[in-house]
């Protein structure tokens, strides 16, 4: 007559967590807003920034320069880097009804998907310790002749 | 097969002389059906009757001898024409003559050696199988009967949980802890994976059971793998100092044990895959081989043994602690 053992299914000990840890904001929280689009210059020669702002810093960047970034991901990470919207060559055609690329439309467009670039970027854990994306979040200004590499913590 | 309708044939039958009591287990074939087969142990004796009953009735069966073969062998699918026998025994039961009539031949295979369980696999099979054979001029008549082989083992000696951190730096840190290295086929996985960092954010986490059959040697290694069971064990984002526990009742999934270089033919080995999955779909995982074993079924415990188990179920308290103890003592 056989007979079934009763398996032991207890959970293992573990430490109980620190209120602090269990309560309070979550290491993950890095949310990266682009804000506040402004048209600068005139003319021909307009252009527009975007705001990126950071919990601790706050940076003013342009359309080239997150074209930049994923430039220098693409070449020296591992990362298979997200997309940019799009560059609207189209829209920057002469003869256009509308206000081509400083449309208010297209600007809401871009900031979005500058916003959901970024923040895409550096949610990855293998861009997060680039120089070039410390650069871009952090410095007043992006030194286009910069050593690349990694940011040793 | 006999092409002239004149002539003799005969139907060949085996039968076991325990047919009636010896427990019958199902067994996956080749083309993934499921069939019944008896069930046999290493060193059991396989005895029985060979009945040979001739078609044609008044007409004689001329013949070169017959013999029943029990056979084990292991049978490369890439390689279908050499099959190795590790097993190999035969008993003549008739020399060369005539058969006037139908006739039954006793045979007894006393205490084979079976050192291997039956296994039927993508790339590799391994089978035992009882061969009548009446050799003839043309063409032999044959009859084969699959047996079923299982391997049991007794509770490991040494069984060392494992535990270990891994994790990418300054990125997610975890501890992750399994109860036991070797799990018998009922068993339970209990585990936890404790989180030491988390920066990034986390959607769900699942373990993996993984069945690797590998096959070939040297440079003609294969692998194939198979993922046998996906579990999610947690479902959205932890944060530092959170412990999430396992649970994992292996009888639900068909597996068989751990099967190391058999014969140095192939072998079967079974992994726990702990995977998580943030946000962008990206996948960290850490792989970590378990060793499965067969317990045999019948298990001698007493009932005060479990009963103390059961009371412990709830946060051991130290009455069922002693009870526990106090039980062992009478078990020993």
């Amino acid at each position: 007559m056989s007979e079934a053992t009763v398996a032991d299914t207890r959970r293992l000990n573990s430490k109980p967590q620190d209120l602090t840890d269990a309560y309070g904001p979550p290491s993950n929280f890095l949310e990266i807003d682009v804000y506040d689009p402004q048209t600068i210059g005139v003319g021909r020669n307009r252009f527009t920034t975007y705001e990126v702002r950071m919990k601790e810093s706050c940076v003013r960047r342009r359309y080239s320069d997150f074209e930049w970034l994923k430039n220098e991901l693409e070449r020296d990470s591992k990362i298979v880097v997200p997309p940019l919207p799009g560059k609207a060559l189209k829209r920057q055609l002469p003869f256009r009804g509308d206000e081509g690329i400083f449309e208010e439309s297209f600007i809401e467009e871009r900031r979005a998907g500058l916003e959901q670039f970024i923040n895409r970027i550096a949610g990855h854990p293998l861009a997060q310790n680039e120089r070039c994306l410390h650069m871009f979040l952090q410095d007043e200004s992006i030194d286009r002749n910069y050593i690349p590499g990694k940011v040793r913590q | 097969m006999s092409f002239f309708s004149f002539g003799q044939t005969a139907e060949i039958d085996i039968v076991l002389n325990d047919a009636e009591t010896r427990k019958k287990v199902e067994h996956k074939t080749e083309d993934g059906k499921r069939d019944k087969y008896f069930l046999f142990y290493d060193g059991e004796t396989v005895s029985g009757k060979v009945n040979v009953t001739l078609k044609n009735p008044g007409k004689r069966l001329e013949h070169q001898g017959i013999k029943i073969e029990f056979i084990g062998q292991i049978e490369l699918y890439f390689d279908r024409g050499n099959h190795h026998e590790f097993v190999s025994l035969v008993k003549d039961l008739a020399r060369p003559g005539e058969m006037a009539q139908s006739q039954t031949f006793d045979f007894e295979f006393t205490h084979v050696e079976k050192p291997y369980e039956s296994y039927t696999g993508q790339n590799v099979k391994l089978r035992y199988f009882l061969r009548a054979t009446i050799s003839r001029r043309l063409n032999d008549i044959c009859k084969e009967m699959d047996i079923v082989v299982h391997t049991l083992s007794t509770y490991p000696e040494l069984n060392s949980s494992i535990k270990m951190e891994v994790g990418i730096e300054d990125c997610l840190h975890i501890e992750f802890e399994y109860n036991k290295s070797k799990y018998h086929l009922k068993d339970v996985i209990v585990g936890k994976i404790y989180f030491l960092l988390v920066r990034i954010k986390i959607k769900h986490m699942e373990i993996d059971i993984i069945k690797r059959e590998t096959t070939g040697t040297g440079p003609n290694v294969y692998h194939e793998n198979d993922t046998i069971a996906k579990y999610e064990i947690m479902d959205g984002a932890p944060v530092r100092g959170e412990s999430i526990p396992i649970r994992l009742f292996l009888a639900g999934y068909e597996m068989t044990p751990t099967m190391r270089d058999i014969n140095k033919k192939f072998s079967v080995r079974y992994y726990l895959n702990l995977v998580l999955i943030d946000e962008e779909e990206r996948r960290y995982f850490k792989q970590q081989e378990i060793t499965l074993w067969r317990k045999g079924d019948i298990v001698r415990k007493s009932m005060s043994h479990q009963a103390a188990i059961a009371s412990q179920r709830f946060e051991g308290s130290a009455s069922s602690e002693k009870a526990l103890s106090q039980a062992k003592e009478e078990d020993d």
